[in-house]
């Protein structure tokens, strides 16, 4: 598995994939950064955090789109699967090099806090809940784009298939409220990303909104697991 | 060391694999041949763990890859149809991934640079692999199933690609490695597996249609035919040749300049009729040029081997079919052929109308378009090798 990260991590900054990922990252923090806290003078950086979620939804099938898919089109994945290592592995390496790229994007976070403890109070627990809200998102949603990487060999297909997934994913919220039958209403709101997600930028850490990010992603991760093990066995 | 159990692999109604079974043993060289599409890298990929078979196994060592994979998977260095090579990385930093994903133990930096040596790629180590050339491609591609010293090698077509050069270095290897490792290698260039191959396995439409040493295969199927090169009227030097006692047939294979040709003489079962033919020919005051005998390249046997198997299953699907239908589906150049692909030709015109009636059993639909082309297409194979002769 540490082989399968580092090889994925290094991928990440020979192509300019990496890059770009971090590139635009950052810019959007740091623009909603300076919005929200630095030329609105407020110290509370939950804003800066709720903003993030949109950016969050639309950066990680660029870290998601070639991991599986690549491997079948260029064959390599004939490398992994006859190497003396599980399939379980292979698809966690994947997952943990694609969510420790997301981690470097998100850490620049940590950077912001540090400059507004310059000039105001900083409640470090908040930040520290917002770290985590991001990782827990991150995490979910990068297991959901690497299931649709594992399902096609174009890139571009998967990059295609996962925003569009996250553009529902981004939209639920806004079409809630035009569902005209209630069962279908609770059931969606209540596997909204957003408003788990929103629940940790106030601060709260709420066991139910970590079961469910983690649920999300070992979900995915068992179903990527088993498209791969089928395509074997069909 | 590679037991091979009834293996099938289906997809859908196609049988990529029918029931193939066989047994490598340590130190062996088993030559894999077959046409394209045959299921020859289908069953490496079932050896390697690559794909599942639909039923069957295969047990490396006595180690089944279904049950404990992980155990037989370190056994195995594979090199498949298509190097599995990330274009992004460092040829070192390639081989240094793979190093890890297969839990070598060797030490690192030694390891590689021993087998960078022996693949010859040791000068572009520091290269991009993306950035290398076809048979530097090959090689890395080599050099990462030997990572580890497995005892089990299986090559998919390991010299494509290559110039002439390098496939007989490449060979040379194979020949090495063949000395501590069990190699399954599937090829194309027949002699490659001619040379090197102790073994020969020879698969057509999934199926297994012989299993001998390269030497035997040649020799039970050759039919001691002589080649003599003539100077003289055609018309002449062929009623000359028949009169010949021991001449079952001749006939023109090519038309030299002047009034040389080359005749395809075939005699009687063990005559040895090279005396009389110079002395008839002399008498005559024909120049005999030369003479030889036509041995069967592999490839011959091979297209043979695949004939003989599609008439044997054809045969009896409804031989009066195929009586009324011969003189029809004989193609314009026919005489030239070797009886055995009149046959196969035959039997396939007369198993396309059978089929749809009570031969699915025997042969699966999706056979239907190779039945086809496989031997339309042969001849031209066989006509272009006796150009080339």
């Amino acid at each position: 598995m540490a082989a399968i990260i580092k090889r994925e991590l290094g991928s990440y900054f020979t192509s300019p994939i990496g890059y770009i990922y971090l590139a635009v990252f950052y810019i959007f923090a740091g623009i909603f950064f300076y919005a929200n806290n630095l030329s609105a003078n407020i110290a509370d950086i939950e804003y800066t955090f709720q903003s993030l979620f949109t950016i969050v939804l639309f950066v990680i099938p660029l870290l998601t789109m070639k991991l599986l898919s690549d491997e079948k089109r260029q064959k390599t994945d004939q490398a992994l699967l006859t190497s003396p290592i599980s399939l379980g592995s292979i698809v966690l390496g994947k997952y943990f090099a694609a969510l420790i790229m997301f981690a470097l994007g998100v850490l620049i976070t940590v950077v912001y806090a540090f400059v507004l403890s310059m000039y105001a109070t900083v409640d470090w627990m908040v930040v520290l809940a917002n770290l985590l809200g991001l990782l827990f998102m991150g995490g979910a949603l990068i297991s959901i784009g690497l299931f649709i990487s594992s399902l096609t060999e174009s890139q571009i297909v998967s990059a295609i298939a996962s925003f569009a997934l996250v553009l529902l994913l981004y939209l639920m919220d806004t079409f809630l409220s035009i569902i005209p039958f209630d069962w279908l209403k609770n059931l969606l709101s209540a596997i909204s990303f957003y408003s788990h997600y929103t629940n940790f930028t106030y601060g709260i850490v709420n066991l139910v909104d970590i079961v469910f990010f983690v649920s999300m992603a070992a979900i995915f991760l068992f179903l990527t697991i088993r498209v791969i093990d089928k395509r074997r066995w069909s | 060391m590679i037991e091979v159990i009834h293996l099938s692999k289906h997809y859908g109604a196609k049988r990529a694999v029918d029931d193939i079974s066989f047994t490598v043993d340590q130190g062996q060289i088993l030559g894999f041949l077959g046409p394209n599409g045959a299921g020859k890298s289908t069953t490496m990929n079932i050896i390697t763990g690559y794909i599942s078979s639909t039923s069957g196994t295969v047990k490396i060592d006595g180690v089944d890859i279904l049950e404990e994979p992980i155990k037989a998977k370190k056994k195995i260095g594979y090199l498949p149809e298509q190097p599995p090579l990330y274009m992004d990385m460092t040829v070192q930093g390639y081989l240094r991934f793979m190093y890890e994903l297969k839990k070598v133990t060797l030490p690192r930096d030694k390891h590689i640079d021993e087998i960078c040596q022996t693949v010859k790629i040791s000068d572009v180590q520091h290269r991009l692999i993306k950035n290398l050339s076809k048979g530097y491609k090959q090689r890395v591609g080599l050099a990462q199933a030997l990572l580890g010293n497995p005892p089990v090698l299986i090559l998919d077509e390991p010299t494509v690609g290559l110039d002439p050069q390098q496939i007989i270095e490449i060979r040379n290897l194979i020949q090495d490695l063949g000395q501590k490792h069990t190699v399954i290698l599937s090829s194309h260039i027949l002699p490659e597996v001619q040379a090197v191959c102790d073994r020969v396995i020879v698969i057509s439409k999934g199926k297994l249609v012989a299993d001998d040493t390269p030497e035997h295969l040649t020799q039970s199927l050759s039919h001691h035919n002589l080649v003599a090169r003539v100077e003289g009227e055609q018309q002449q030097v062929l009623q000359t040749i028949r009169t010949v006692p021991g001449v079952k047939n001749v006939e023109v294979i090519k038309t030299l300049e002047g009034e040389t040709a080359d005749y395809q003489i075939e005699p009687q079962e063990n005559a040895d009729i090279r005396r009389e033919l110079n002395f008839a020919l002399a008498a005559k005051r024909l120049a005999l040029l030369s003479l030889k005998n036509e041995e069967l390249s592999l490839e011959d046997v091979f297209l043979e081997l695949i004939q003989n198997d599609e008439a044997e299953q054809t045969k009896d699907a409804d031989a009066e079919q195929a009586q009324g239908d011969a003189g029809e589906t004989e193609s314009p150049d026919g005489q030239e052929q070797p009886a055995s692909l009149n046959e196969g030709e035959t039997g396939s015109a007369a198993q396309e109308e059978a089929l749809p009636q009570d031969e699915n059993e025997h042969l699966p639909a999706g056979d239907t378009p190779h039945e086809e082309d496989g031997p339309e297409a042969n001849p031209d194979e066989t006509d272009a090798k006796k150009e080339e002769d």
